[in-house]
Protein backbone atom coordinates (compact mmCIF):
# COMPACT_ATOMS: atom_id res chain seq x y z
CA UNK A 1 0.00 0.00 0.00
CA UNK A 2 1.39 3.24 -1.27
CA UNK A 3 -0.72 5.34 1.43
CA UNK A 4 1.52 6.94 4.58
CA UNK A 5 -0.65 8.83 6.34
CA UNK A 6 0.49 11.65 8.18
CA UNK A 7 -0.73 10.80 11.61
CA UNK A 8 -0.97 7.00 11.79
CA UNK A 9 1.21 4.64 10.45
CA UNK A 10 1.61 2.72 7.45
CA UNK A 11 -2.29 1.39 6.28
CA UNK A 12 -3.89 2.69 8.62
CA UNK A 13 -7.68 4.43 7.79
CA UNK A 14 -8.23 7.59 8.89
CA UNK A 15 -8.01 7.91 12.61
CA UNK A 16 -11.48 8.80 14.79
CA UNK A 17 -10.61 12.28 15.82
CA UNK A 18 -11.33 12.95 11.51
CA UNK A 19 -13.99 10.82 11.33
CA UNK A 20 -16.04 12.92 14.61
CA UNK A 21 -17.94 15.28 14.07
CA UNK A 22 -16.16 17.92 15.87
CA UNK A 23 -15.12 21.37 14.80
CA UNK A 24 -15.56 22.65 11.17
CA UNK A 25 -12.39 24.75 11.58
CA UNK A 26 -9.70 23.87 10.00
CA UNK A 27 -6.79 25.91 12.09
CA UNK A 28 -8.55 23.99 15.55
CA UNK A 29 -8.27 20.63 14.09
CA UNK A 30 -4.34 21.22 12.72
CA UNK A 31 -3.96 22.59 16.29
CA UNK A 32 -4.58 19.20 17.53
CA UNK A 33 -3.55 16.64 14.63
CA UNK A 34 -0.76 18.32 13.71
CA UNK A 35 0.44 21.15 15.88
CA UNK A 36 4.10 21.85 14.36
CA UNK A 37 2.29 22.59 10.78
CA UNK A 38 0.76 25.64 13.06
CA UNK A 39 2.07 29.13 11.61
CA UNK A 40 4.81 30.32 14.12
CA UNK A 41 5.99 26.47 14.54
CA UNK A 42 5.18 26.45 18.10
CA UNK A 43 2.02 24.43 18.28
CA UNK A 44 0.40 26.75 20.44
CA UNK A 45 2.53 26.90 23.59
CA UNK A 46 3.95 30.45 24.39
CA UNK A 47 7.55 30.45 23.42
CA UNK A 48 10.04 32.27 25.23
CA UNK A 49 9.94 36.46 24.81
CA UNK A 50 12.16 39.03 25.15
CA UNK A 51 9.46 41.52 25.13
CA UNK A 52 11.29 44.30 23.31
CA UNK A 53 8.86 44.59 20.32
CA UNK A 54 10.59 46.16 18.16
CA UNK A 55 10.61 44.91 14.39
CA UNK A 56 13.91 42.34 13.79
CA UNK A 57 15.85 43.48 11.26
CA UNK A 58 17.47 40.18 10.20
CA UNK A 59 14.05 38.82 8.60
CA UNK A 60 12.19 40.12 5.63
CA UNK A 61 8.98 42.12 5.80
CA UNK A 62 6.41 43.26 3.65
CA UNK A 63 5.37 47.29 3.71
CA UNK A 64 2.21 49.13 2.58
CA UNK A 65 -1.13 47.79 1.61
CA UNK A 66 -4.25 49.95 0.73
CA UNK A 67 -7.58 49.28 0.11
CA UNK A 68 -10.16 51.21 -1.36
CA UNK A 69 -14.29 50.73 -1.45
CA UNK A 70 -16.02 51.95 -4.63
CA UNK A 71 -19.44 51.28 -5.99
CA UNK A 72 -20.32 48.08 -6.11
CA UNK A 73 -17.09 46.45 -4.47
CA UNK A 74 -13.74 47.24 -2.70
CA UNK A 75 -10.85 46.72 -4.21
CA UNK A 76 -6.97 46.21 -2.31
CA UNK A 77 -3.65 46.81 -3.52
CA UNK A 78 0.22 46.54 -2.28
CA UNK A 79 3.47 47.50 -3.88
CA UNK A 80 5.83 44.64 -3.98
CA UNK A 81 8.89 45.07 -1.72
CA UNK A 82 9.88 43.45 0.91
CA UNK A 83 12.69 44.77 3.02
CA UNK A 84 15.49 43.21 5.44
CA UNK A 85 17.13 46.06 7.51
CA UNK A 86 18.27 48.35 5.12
CA UNK A 87 18.13 45.89 2.32
CA UNK A 88 15.77 45.15 -0.22
CA UNK A 89 14.81 41.13 0.08
CA UNK A 90 12.25 40.72 -2.75
CA UNK A 91 11.51 43.01 -5.39
CA UNK A 92 8.28 41.15 -6.86
CA UNK A 93 6.88 39.69 -3.64
CA UNK A 94 3.19 39.20 -3.15
CA UNK A 95 1.54 40.38 -0.57
CA UNK A 96 -2.04 40.41 -1.55
CA UNK A 97 -4.09 37.32 -1.59
CA UNK A 98 -7.33 36.40 -2.83
CA UNK A 99 -8.61 33.88 0.32
CA UNK A 100 -12.02 33.11 -1.56
CA UNK A 101 -14.80 33.89 -3.57
CA UNK A 102 -15.55 37.21 -1.93
CA UNK A 103 -12.80 38.09 0.49
CA UNK A 104 -8.76 38.79 -0.15
CA UNK A 105 -6.12 39.95 2.40
CA UNK A 106 -3.30 41.73 2.08
CA UNK A 107 -0.60 40.96 4.79
CA UNK A 108 2.39 43.51 6.32
CA UNK A 109 5.03 42.67 8.76
CA UNK A 110 7.12 39.54 8.46
CA UNK A 111 6.86 37.86 5.80
CA UNK A 112 7.31 34.63 6.26
CA UNK A 113 4.76 34.33 8.72
CA UNK A 114 2.23 36.25 7.43
CA UNK A 115 2.29 34.08 4.40
CA UNK A 116 1.97 31.19 5.68
CA UNK A 117 -1.07 32.86 8.03
CA UNK A 118 -2.61 33.72 4.89
CA UNK A 119 -2.00 30.70 3.25
CA UNK A 120 -3.53 28.63 6.85
CA UNK A 121 -6.55 31.47 6.61
CA UNK A 122 -7.51 30.64 2.83
CA UNK A 123 -7.82 26.92 3.80
CA UNK A 124 -9.32 27.78 6.72
CA UNK A 125 -12.08 29.40 4.76
CA UNK A 126 -12.67 27.15 2.06
CA UNK A 127 -12.50 23.80 4.81
CA UNK A 128 -15.50 25.78 6.63
CA UNK A 129 -17.45 25.70 2.92
CA UNK A 130 -16.65 22.15 2.12
CA UNK A 131 -17.62 20.82 5.66
CA UNK A 132 -20.86 23.25 6.40
CA UNK A 133 -22.02 23.17 2.66
CA UNK A 134 -22.23 27.24 2.75
CA UNK A 135 -19.56 30.06 2.86
CA UNK A 136 -18.92 31.80 6.28
CA UNK A 137 -20.41 35.49 6.38
CA UNK A 138 -18.37 38.44 5.75
CA UNK A 139 -17.99 39.27 9.56
CA UNK A 140 -17.33 35.33 10.75
CA UNK A 141 -14.03 35.72 8.07
CA UNK A 142 -13.19 38.68 9.82
CA UNK A 143 -13.24 37.48 13.40
CA UNK A 144 -11.52 34.25 12.13
CA UNK A 145 -8.91 36.23 11.30
CA UNK A 146 -9.03 38.74 14.54
CA UNK A 147 -8.49 35.79 16.08
CA UNK A 148 -5.41 33.91 14.31
CA UNK A 149 -3.65 37.27 14.71
CA UNK A 150 -4.32 37.11 18.39
CA UNK A 151 -2.98 33.67 18.35
CA UNK A 152 0.21 35.34 16.87
CA UNK A 153 1.01 37.60 19.58
CA UNK A 154 3.29 35.67 21.53
CA UNK A 155 5.66 35.69 18.49
CA UNK A 156 4.63 39.43 17.78
CA UNK A 157 5.94 41.00 20.97
CA UNK A 158 9.10 38.98 19.77
CA UNK A 159 9.29 41.50 17.06
CA UNK A 160 7.95 39.18 14.22
CA UNK A 161 4.23 40.97 14.03
CA UNK A 162 1.75 40.14 11.56
CA UNK A 163 -0.78 42.92 10.19
CA UNK A 164 -3.19 41.79 7.75
CA UNK A 165 -5.46 44.00 6.44
CA UNK A 166 -8.72 42.48 5.21
CA UNK A 167 -11.50 43.20 2.40
CA UNK A 168 -14.75 40.92 1.53
CA UNK A 169 -17.86 42.13 -0.40
CA UNK A 170 -21.02 41.37 1.93
CA UNK A 171 -23.51 39.57 0.10
CA UNK A 172 -25.91 40.07 2.50
CA UNK A 173 -25.64 43.96 3.05
CA UNK A 174 -24.48 44.06 -0.55
CA UNK A 175 -21.54 46.10 -0.24
CA UNK A 176 -17.21 45.87 -0.02
CA UNK A 177 -16.41 46.28 3.72
CA UNK A 178 -12.84 46.75 4.97
CA UNK A 179 -11.69 45.48 8.18
CA UNK A 180 -8.42 46.13 9.64
CA UNK A 181 -6.86 44.78 12.60
CA UNK A 182 -4.12 45.74 15.44
CA UNK A 183 -1.31 42.87 16.69
CA UNK A 184 -3.47 41.75 20.16
CA UNK A 185 -6.53 40.57 17.46
CA UNK A 186 -8.02 43.37 17.73
CA UNK A 187 -10.53 44.39 14.72
CA UNK A 188 -11.61 47.93 13.44
CA UNK A 189 -13.95 48.43 10.39
CA UNK A 190 -12.95 51.19 8.37
CA UNK A 191 -16.11 53.01 7.52
CA UNK A 192 -14.33 55.88 6.06
CA UNK A 193 -14.33 53.79 2.70
CA UNK A 194 -10.12 53.37 2.63
CA UNK A 195 -7.51 52.23 4.99
CA UNK A 196 -3.72 51.46 4.61
CA UNK A 197 -1.23 49.52 6.73
CA UNK A 198 2.33 49.17 6.90
CA UNK A 199 5.40 51.09 6.77
CA UNK A 200 4.50 53.33 4.15
CA UNK A 201 0.73 53.70 5.17
CA UNK A 202 0.69 56.96 6.71
CA UNK A 203 2.00 58.48 3.45
CA UNK A 204 -0.60 56.40 1.72
CA UNK A 205 -3.63 57.16 4.50
CA UNK A 206 -2.96 60.45 3.85
CA UNK A 207 -3.01 60.35 -0.05
CA UNK A 208 -6.34 58.46 -0.26
CA UNK A 209 -7.75 61.40 2.10
CA UNK A 210 -7.71 63.58 -0.86
CA UNK A 211 -8.13 61.36 -3.69
CA UNK A 212 -10.98 58.85 -2.14
CA UNK A 213 -14.29 59.95 -3.92
CA UNK A 214 -17.56 58.02 -1.97
CA UNK A 215 -18.91 55.89 -4.97
CA UNK A 216 -16.63 56.30 -7.22
CA UNK A 217 -16.04 53.45 -10.25
CA UNK A 218 -13.54 50.49 -9.94
CA UNK A 219 -11.25 52.31 -12.48
CA UNK A 220 -11.21 55.66 -10.29
CA UNK A 221 -10.28 53.86 -7.40
CA UNK A 222 -7.87 51.56 -9.08
CA UNK A 223 -5.90 54.85 -9.58
CA UNK A 224 -6.82 56.36 -6.78
CA UNK A 225 -5.40 52.97 -5.49
CA UNK A 226 -1.92 53.16 -7.18
CA UNK A 227 -1.34 57.25 -6.44
CA UNK A 228 -1.22 56.64 -2.72
CA UNK A 229 1.07 53.32 -3.13
CA UNK A 230 3.62 55.99 -5.27
CA UNK A 231 3.16 58.73 -2.73
CA UNK A 232 4.24 55.97 0.14
CA UNK A 233 7.06 54.84 -1.89
CA UNK A 234 7.99 58.94 -2.30
CA UNK A 235 8.48 59.02 1.24
CA UNK A 236 8.92 55.47 2.99
CA UNK A 237 12.15 53.87 1.87
CA UNK A 238 10.48 50.24 2.37
CA UNK A 239 7.71 50.71 0.09
CA UNK A 240 8.39 50.00 -3.67
CA UNK A 241 6.99 52.19 -6.26
CA UNK A 242 6.16 50.75 -9.56
CA UNK A 243 9.35 49.37 -11.53
CA UNK A 244 8.61 49.90 -15.19
CA UNK A 245 12.75 48.81 -15.84
CA UNK A 246 11.63 45.46 -14.64
CA UNK A 247 7.91 45.76 -15.48
CA UNK A 248 7.22 45.07 -11.79
CA UNK A 249 3.89 46.51 -10.98
CA UNK A 250 1.41 46.50 -7.50
CA UNK A 251 -0.64 43.59 -7.07
CA UNK A 252 -4.23 44.72 -6.82
CA UNK A 253 -7.81 42.50 -6.02
CA UNK A 254 -10.91 43.63 -6.69
CA UNK A 255 -14.04 41.89 -5.53
CA UNK A 256 -17.94 43.04 -6.54
CA UNK A 257 -20.67 40.70 -6.43
CA UNK A 258 -20.84 39.68 -10.12
CA UNK A 259 -17.39 38.49 -10.48
CA UNK A 260 -15.93 38.08 -6.89
CA UNK A 261 -12.65 38.11 -6.13
CA UNK A 262 -10.47 38.76 -9.42
CA UNK A 263 -6.61 39.76 -9.65
CA UNK A 264 -6.16 43.29 -12.03
CA UNK A 265 -4.19 41.74 -14.87
CA UNK A 266 -1.18 42.52 -14.89
CA UNK A 267 -1.48 44.63 -18.43
CA UNK A 268 -4.28 46.99 -16.96
CA UNK A 269 -2.23 47.29 -13.18
CA UNK A 270 1.15 48.17 -15.91
CA UNK A 271 -1.42 50.83 -17.32
CA UNK A 272 -2.38 52.39 -14.53
CA UNK A 273 0.70 52.51 -13.51
CA UNK A 274 2.48 53.98 -15.55
CA UNK A 275 -0.38 56.79 -15.93
CA UNK A 276 0.57 57.26 -12.75
CA UNK A 277 3.80 57.53 -13.12
CA UNK A 278 3.67 60.13 -16.48
CA UNK A 279 1.23 62.29 -14.32
CA UNK A 280 3.97 62.58 -11.80
CA UNK A 281 6.35 63.71 -14.09
CA UNK A 282 4.54 66.69 -15.11
CA UNK A 283 3.34 67.39 -11.64
CA UNK A 284 5.01 65.84 -8.73
CA UNK A 285 2.94 66.45 -5.82
CA UNK A 286 0.05 65.07 -8.06
CA UNK B 1 -18.65 -21.86 33.29
CA UNK B 2 -20.13 -20.45 29.94
CA UNK B 3 -19.46 -21.35 26.26
CA UNK B 4 -18.21 -18.62 24.29
CA UNK B 5 -20.25 -18.21 21.07
CA UNK B 6 -18.46 -19.47 18.41
CA UNK B 7 -19.13 -18.27 15.00
CA UNK B 8 -16.76 -18.91 11.96
CA UNK B 9 -15.05 -16.13 9.85
CA UNK B 10 -16.94 -16.91 7.04
CA UNK B 11 -20.24 -16.90 8.99
CA UNK B 12 -18.83 -13.32 10.74
CA UNK B 13 -18.40 -11.90 7.32
CA UNK B 14 -20.99 -13.19 4.99
CA UNK B 15 -23.33 -11.86 7.84
CA UNK B 16 -21.72 -8.78 8.12
CA UNK B 17 -22.22 -8.37 3.53
CA UNK B 18 -25.63 -9.57 4.20
CA UNK B 19 -26.45 -6.58 7.12
CA UNK B 20 -24.52 -3.55 5.08
CA UNK B 21 -26.22 -4.80 1.59
CA UNK B 22 -29.21 -4.79 3.04
CA UNK B 23 -28.75 -1.31 4.26
CA UNK B 24 -27.30 0.21 1.23
CA UNK B 25 -30.55 -1.29 -1.23
CA UNK B 26 -33.05 0.89 1.19
CA UNK B 27 -31.71 3.63 -0.24
CA UNK B 28 -31.91 5.29 -3.21
CA UNK B 29 -29.74 5.18 -6.66
CA UNK B 30 -26.29 7.78 -7.20
CA UNK B 31 -25.24 7.47 -10.63
CA UNK B 32 -21.65 9.15 -11.35
CA UNK B 33 -20.40 8.80 -14.81
CA UNK B 34 -17.79 10.74 -17.33
CA UNK B 35 -18.77 13.63 -19.72
CA UNK B 36 -16.55 15.59 -22.17
CA UNK B 37 -15.47 18.06 -19.82
CA UNK B 38 -15.47 16.08 -16.31
CA UNK B 39 -17.74 13.69 -14.17
CA UNK B 40 -20.67 14.18 -13.72
CA UNK B 41 -22.92 13.52 -10.24
CA UNK B 42 -26.87 12.40 -10.38
CA UNK B 43 -28.38 11.14 -7.28
CA UNK B 44 -31.84 11.29 -6.36
CA UNK B 45 -32.24 13.16 -3.22
CA UNK B 46 -35.49 14.28 -1.60
CA UNK B 47 -33.67 16.73 0.63
CA UNK B 48 -31.91 19.89 -0.65
CA UNK B 49 -29.56 20.21 2.15
CA UNK B 50 -28.52 16.67 2.95
CA UNK B 51 -26.01 16.01 0.44
CA UNK B 52 -25.10 13.02 -1.01
CA UNK B 53 -22.47 14.89 -3.14
CA UNK B 54 -20.03 17.39 -2.13
CA UNK B 55 -16.53 18.36 -2.91
CA UNK B 56 -13.82 17.12 -1.36
CA UNK B 57 -10.55 19.25 -2.92
CA UNK B 58 -9.81 21.38 -5.70
CA UNK B 59 -10.53 18.54 -8.86
CA UNK B 60 -12.07 15.67 -6.04
CA UNK B 61 -15.50 15.19 -5.68
CA UNK B 62 -17.51 12.79 -3.51
CA UNK B 63 -20.62 10.55 -3.61
CA UNK B 64 -22.14 8.59 -1.70
CA UNK B 65 -25.25 6.15 -0.96
CA UNK B 66 -26.69 4.23 1.91
CA UNK B 67 -26.56 5.66 5.88
CA UNK B 68 -26.00 9.71 5.44
CA UNK B 69 -24.86 9.71 9.38
CA UNK B 70 -21.78 7.43 8.00
CA UNK B 71 -21.00 9.03 4.44
CA UNK B 72 -21.15 12.32 6.51
CA UNK B 73 -18.37 11.13 8.89
CA UNK B 74 -16.63 9.45 6.11
CA UNK B 75 -16.94 12.89 4.45
CA UNK B 76 -15.61 15.22 7.03
CA UNK B 77 -12.88 12.73 7.63
CA UNK B 78 -12.05 12.96 4.00
CA UNK B 79 -12.35 16.55 3.90
CA UNK B 80 -9.95 16.80 6.89
CA UNK B 81 -7.20 14.70 5.35
CA UNK B 82 -6.85 15.84 1.98
CA UNK B 83 -6.36 20.14 3.04
CA UNK B 84 -4.17 18.37 5.90
CA UNK B 85 -2.23 16.45 3.23
CA UNK B 86 -2.14 19.79 0.84
CA UNK B 87 -1.50 22.16 3.67
CA UNK B 88 1.66 20.27 5.01
CA UNK B 89 2.77 19.64 1.17
CA UNK B 90 1.59 21.45 -1.59
CA UNK B 91 -2.86 21.72 -2.75
CA UNK B 92 -1.36 19.34 -5.87
CA UNK B 93 -0.08 16.67 -4.30
CA UNK B 94 -3.72 15.86 -3.15
CA UNK B 95 -4.99 12.63 -5.31
CA UNK B 96 -7.99 10.79 -5.67
CA UNK B 97 -6.46 7.71 -5.37
CA UNK B 98 -4.50 8.39 -2.48
CA UNK B 99 -7.74 9.25 -0.68
CA UNK B 100 -9.37 6.60 -1.80
CA UNK B 101 -7.10 4.26 -0.12
CA UNK B 102 -7.38 6.23 2.85
CA UNK B 103 -10.83 4.95 2.68
CA UNK B 104 -10.51 1.92 1.71
CA UNK B 105 -8.18 1.04 4.50
CA UNK B 106 -10.94 2.73 6.80
CA UNK B 107 -14.11 1.10 5.78
CA UNK B 108 -11.72 -2.39 5.72
CA UNK B 109 -10.70 -1.94 9.37
CA UNK B 110 -14.10 -0.86 9.94
CA UNK B 111 -15.66 -3.94 8.48
CA UNK B 112 -13.32 -6.32 10.21
CA UNK B 113 -12.84 -5.08 13.58
CA UNK B 114 -15.92 -3.42 14.58
CA UNK B 115 -19.55 -5.29 15.33
CA UNK B 116 -21.48 -3.38 12.96
CA UNK B 117 -20.40 -2.64 9.03
CA UNK B 118 -20.86 0.42 7.72
CA UNK B 119 -23.72 0.73 5.34
CA UNK B 120 -22.48 2.86 2.70
CA UNK B 121 -21.00 2.79 -0.71
CA UNK B 122 -18.39 5.54 -2.28
CA UNK B 123 -17.37 7.53 -5.19
CA UNK B 124 -14.31 9.34 -5.24
CA UNK B 125 -13.47 11.43 -8.74
CA UNK B 126 -10.96 13.16 -9.79
CA UNK B 127 -10.80 15.08 -12.79
CA UNK B 128 -7.09 15.96 -14.12
CA UNK B 129 -5.95 18.15 -17.38
CA UNK B 130 -7.64 15.68 -20.26
CA UNK B 131 -10.27 13.08 -20.26
CA UNK B 132 -7.66 10.89 -20.28
CA UNK B 133 -6.52 11.58 -16.60
CA UNK B 134 -10.10 11.67 -15.21
CA UNK B 135 -10.29 9.19 -12.20
CA UNK B 136 -13.61 7.37 -10.89
CA UNK B 137 -13.07 4.84 -8.20
CA UNK B 138 -16.04 2.90 -6.53
CA UNK B 139 -15.32 2.19 -2.34
CA UNK B 140 -17.83 -0.81 -0.82
CA UNK B 141 -18.93 -1.35 2.71
CA UNK B 142 -15.90 -3.95 3.19
CA UNK B 143 -12.93 -1.78 1.68
CA UNK B 144 -12.70 -3.12 -1.84
CA UNK B 145 -11.66 -0.66 -4.26
CA UNK B 146 -12.43 -0.28 -7.99
CA UNK B 147 -11.61 1.60 -10.95
CA UNK B 148 -14.43 2.67 -13.25
CA UNK B 149 -13.35 3.58 -16.40
CA UNK B 150 -16.42 5.19 -17.27
CA UNK B 151 -19.44 5.23 -15.20
CA UNK B 152 -20.57 3.79 -11.56
CA UNK B 153 -24.31 3.30 -9.87
CA UNK B 154 -24.62 2.68 -6.37
CA UNK B 155 -27.16 2.52 -3.76
CA UNK B 156 -30.77 -0.14 -4.29
CA UNK B 157 -31.96 -1.71 -7.35
CA UNK B 158 -28.45 -0.85 -9.59
CA UNK B 159 -29.01 -3.40 -11.69
CA UNK B 160 -31.61 -1.73 -14.03
CA UNK B 161 -29.82 1.39 -14.26
CA UNK B 162 -26.33 -0.15 -14.88
CA UNK B 163 -28.06 -2.31 -17.75
CA UNK B 164 -29.51 0.83 -19.20
CA UNK B 165 -26.13 2.70 -18.24
CA UNK B 166 -24.01 0.27 -19.97
CA UNK B 167 -26.42 0.31 -22.96
CA UNK B 168 -26.44 3.86 -23.61
CA UNK B 169 -23.17 5.06 -22.81
CA UNK B 170 -21.24 7.29 -25.11
CA UNK B 171 -17.38 8.19 -24.58
CA UNK B 172 -17.56 11.96 -24.89
CA UNK B 173 -21.08 13.17 -24.35
CA UNK B 174 -22.06 16.26 -23.68
CA UNK B 175 -23.31 17.31 -20.30
CA UNK B 176 -27.08 17.60 -21.15
CA UNK B 177 -26.48 14.02 -22.60
CA UNK B 178 -25.05 12.71 -19.39
CA UNK B 179 -27.66 14.00 -17.56
CA UNK B 180 -30.22 13.32 -20.01
CA UNK B 181 -28.81 10.15 -19.74
CA UNK B 182 -28.84 9.41 -15.88
CA UNK B 183 -32.00 10.68 -15.50
CA UNK B 184 -33.51 7.90 -18.14
CA UNK B 185 -31.07 5.05 -16.45
CA UNK B 186 -33.03 6.80 -12.35
CA UNK B 187 -36.31 6.23 -14.27
CA UNK B 188 -35.99 2.70 -16.33
CA UNK B 189 -35.53 1.80 -12.28
CA UNK B 190 -38.69 3.25 -10.63
CA UNK B 191 -40.85 2.29 -13.85
CA UNK B 192 -40.92 -1.54 -13.11
CA UNK B 193 -42.98 -1.09 -10.04
CA UNK B 194 -45.18 1.89 -10.49
CA UNK B 195 -45.47 3.94 -13.72
CA UNK B 196 -42.48 6.34 -15.33
CA UNK B 197 -42.39 8.35 -12.66
CA UNK B 198 -38.83 10.91 -13.60
CA UNK B 199 -37.40 11.96 -10.20
CA UNK B 200 -37.61 15.62 -11.44
CA UNK B 201 -37.43 18.04 -8.44
CA UNK B 202 -35.84 15.54 -6.39
CA UNK B 203 -32.16 15.22 -8.64
CA UNK B 204 -29.24 16.42 -7.25
CA UNK B 205 -26.78 17.29 -9.82
CA UNK B 206 -22.92 18.38 -9.19
CA UNK B 207 -20.25 18.14 -11.65
CA UNK B 208 -16.25 18.01 -11.55
CA UNK B 209 -15.62 20.24 -14.49
CA UNK B 210 -11.94 20.82 -16.02
CA UNK B 211 -12.48 23.68 -17.63
CA UNK B 212 -13.00 25.76 -14.39
CA UNK B 213 -9.93 27.62 -12.95
CA UNK B 214 -9.25 26.67 -9.21
CA UNK B 215 -12.38 24.46 -7.94
CA UNK B 216 -13.74 22.30 -10.28
CA UNK B 217 -16.63 21.04 -8.60
CA UNK B 218 -19.92 22.82 -8.95
CA UNK B 219 -23.98 21.93 -8.14
CA UNK B 220 -26.36 22.40 -10.71
CA UNK B 221 -29.25 23.46 -9.03
CA UNK B 222 -32.16 25.39 -10.23
CA UNK B 223 -32.22 27.36 -13.46
CA UNK B 224 -29.26 25.94 -14.23
CA UNK B 225 -30.24 22.56 -13.95
CA UNK B 226 -33.74 23.17 -16.01
CA UNK B 227 -31.66 24.05 -18.96
CA UNK B 228 -30.08 20.68 -18.32
CA UNK B 229 -33.04 18.75 -18.30
CA UNK B 230 -34.26 16.44 -21.30
CA UNK B 231 -36.68 18.97 -23.59
CA UNK B 232 -39.00 16.11 -24.05
CA UNK B 233 -39.71 16.35 -20.88
CA UNK B 234 -40.78 19.67 -20.63
CA UNK B 235 -42.81 19.59 -23.94
CA UNK B 236 -45.67 21.45 -22.90
CA UNK B 237 -43.40 24.38 -21.34
CA UNK B 238 -41.77 24.87 -24.87
CA UNK B 239 -44.82 24.78 -26.74
CA UNK B 240 -46.20 27.51 -24.84
CA UNK B 241 -42.71 29.51 -25.37
CA UNK B 242 -42.63 29.17 -29.24
CA UNK B 243 -45.96 30.91 -29.83
CA UNK B 244 -44.80 33.74 -26.95
CA UNK B 245 -41.97 34.98 -29.00
CA UNK B 246 -43.79 36.21 -31.79
CA UNK B 247 -45.49 38.18 -29.50
CA UNK B 248 -42.75 39.52 -28.10
CA UNK B 249 -41.49 40.81 -31.43
CA UNK B 250 -44.93 42.21 -32.11
CA UNK B 251 -44.61 44.28 -28.62
CA UNK B 252 -40.75 45.09 -29.02
CA UNK B 253 -41.73 48.12 -31.89
CA UNK B 254 -43.69 49.75 -29.33
CA UNK B 255 -41.03 49.59 -26.36
CA UNK B 256 -38.43 51.03 -28.90
CA UNK B 257 -40.54 53.57 -30.05
CA UNK B 258 -41.28 54.62 -26.18
CA UNK B 259 -37.66 54.79 -25.46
Amino acid sequence: MEHISPRGGLGTGLPSAYLSAGTSSFTDFLRVQAPELMPGGTGGKPMTVDARFEPRQDVPHGTTIVAVAFAGGVLIAGDRRATQGHIIAQRDVEKVYVTDDYSSVGIAGTAGLAIEMVKLYTVELQHYEKIEGVALSLDGKANKLSSMVRGNLDVALAGLAVLPLFVGFDLVENRGRIVSYDITGGRSEERAGFHAIGSGSLYARSSLKKLYEPGADRDTAVRAAVEALWDAADDDSATGGPDLARRIFPSIVTITAEDGAVRVPEDEAGAVAEAVVAGRAERPRG
Amino acid sequence: MTMPLYASPEQLMRDRSEYARKGIARGRSVIALKYVDGVVFVAENPSSTLHKVSEIHDRIGFAAAGRYSEYESLRRGGIRHVDLWGYSYDRRDVSARQLANVYAQTLGTIFTEQVKPMEVELCVAEVGDTAATDQLYRLTYDGSIVDEPQFLVMGGHTDPIVTFVKESYVEGQTLRAAVGLALRALTSATSNGAAADPPLGRLEVAVLDRTRPRRAFRRVEGAALDALLPVSETAPDADEESPAKPVEDVQLPPDDAGA
